[in-house]
């Protein structure tokens, strides 16, 4: 008798999009409310944007399932953090935390593409894109999930930043205000809705800011 | 099929003190319980899509050592990112470069650059960048056959001078003096051969 091979992946993947803009003292994070399963919708409302911190915001697509998981994980080491050190985790320390558990799933990786946004020690706005396995950099803006090749390209555009790579080293954060971003990102989104199947439904918006932290809505197309 | 764990078992520690064993032993990794792992970990490594093209290269000359490196990362077609920083330092006084896996090489480094600094505190001298390399070299080579990609070049200065060695995540370790790595190398190695 010929040996079983397990016919099934303990991977799906559900779709949508993230976006992140770092600001000189804002930060904004939206991702669309949609969760697919091939062609089919799960639900129109489901958020996949989780305040870990004070001031660090995650956006995560791929598999929700191993979104949540990885979510529980960052929550619960962050409550360690505050007990041991009696304060919040600042935005840098949480993107390398992020990048560690991801890492320590090398050999099954959690399928999430993340972008973690937030304020850093100095108050300006932060952006860190991920990959599935945990590489990371600091980057001005930043998109991930099936409507990232659409949203990208659109980015590059119209916040163009200097390369973090020149000496001295130049600020990635856009010059844009806070109001101009969040429309940036609306925008982002309404296109990518056009093109892109897996994003729709509605759109989540967290800007952060020094005045704490803020939350808004806008309906995207269904179809 | 049974898998070898013993790779991933911790070396013996050489002292008989267990204070440090939390930082200085290695991570642990878990792994998924499938019948068919190395298909499995072919598919993973398919669906992570790690990021390809890369030319780096470093060269010793009188003064030191040379590293330079481009910073696109490219998915297939699609350029994923303009701006990856693939010359990584380890510490104040030596560079890694990242060429294959890019998370692979990030936290390995990293990983490199805290025993660094342990052998500092235990010595109570700089490590030297032959002994650099070859901790990573053996770290690199422990992993072996697991899907690790990495290839990068340590180059740094030390009580000997400039130092530069090249290790892979096949267990290679070389010292010279001109590297090239990454799917760009050949053509770097056309122009720093004929200076």
């Amino acid at each position: 008798m010929t040996k079983q091979q397990a016919n099934w992946s303990p991977y799906d993947n559900n779709g949508g999009t993230c976006v992140a803009i770092a600001g000189a003292d804002y930060c904004v994070i939206a991702a669309d409310t949609r969760m697919s399963s091939g062609y089919n919708i799960l639900t129109r409302d489901y958020s996949k944007i989780i305040q870990l911190a004070d001031k660090s915001v995650m956006a995560s697509s791929g598999f929700q399932a191993d979104v949540r998981a990885l979510q529980k994980v960052l929550a619960s080491r962050h409550l360690l953090y505050q007990h041991q050190h009696n304060k919040q985790m600042s935005c840098p320390a949480m993107a390398q935390l992020l990048s560690n558990t991801l890492y320590y799933k090398r050999f099954f990786p959690y399928y999430a593409f993340n972008v973690l946004g937030g304020l850093d020690n100095e108050g300006k706005g932060c952006v860190f894109t991920y990959d599935a396995v945990g590489s990371y950099e600091r980057v001005g803006y930043s998109s991930q999930g099936s409507g990232s090749t659409l949203i990208t390209p659109f980015l590059d555009n119209q916040l163009k930043s200097p390369s973090p790579l020149l000496l001295p080293a130049k600020d990635a954060v856009t010059p844009l205000s806070e109001a101009e971003a969040i429309d940036l990102v609306k925008t982002c989104f309404a296109s990518a809705t056009e093109r892109d199947i897996y994003t729709g439904d509605k759109l989540e918006i967290i800007v952060l800011n020094a005045s704490g932290i803020r939350q808004e809505y806008m309906e995207l197309r269904k179809d | 099929m049974k898998i070898d764990f013993n790779q991933l078992e911790t070396p013996a520690p050489l002292c008989g003190t267990k204070e440090h064993d939390e930082i200085s032993k290695h991570p642990s990794f878990e792994l998924p319980v499938a019948r068919d792992f190395d298909g499995f970990q072919k598919d993973a490594v398919q669906m992570v899509k790690p990021a390809k093209g890369t030319t780096t290269l470093a060269f010793i000359f009188k003064e030191g050592v040379m590293v330079a490196a481009d910073s696109r990362a490219s998915m297939g077609g699609y350029i994923s990112s303009q701006s990856v920083k693939k010359i990584i330092e380890i510490n104040p006084y030596m560079l890694g470069t990242m060429a294959g896996g890019a998370a692979d090489c990030q936290f390995w480094h990293r990983n490199l650059g805290v025993k660094c600094r342990l052998h500092e505190l235990a010595n109570k001298r700089r490590i030297s960048v032959t002994g650099a390399s070859k901790l990573l070299a053996n770290i690199l080579y422990s992993y072996r056959g697991m899907g690790l990609s990495v290839g990068t070049m340590i180059a740094g200065w030390d009580e000997k001078g400039p130092g530069l060695y090249y290790v892979d995540s096949e267990g290679g370790r070389l010292k010279g003096t001109r590297f090239s790595v990454g799917s760009g190398s050949p053509y770097a190695y056309g122009v720093l051969d004929s200076g």
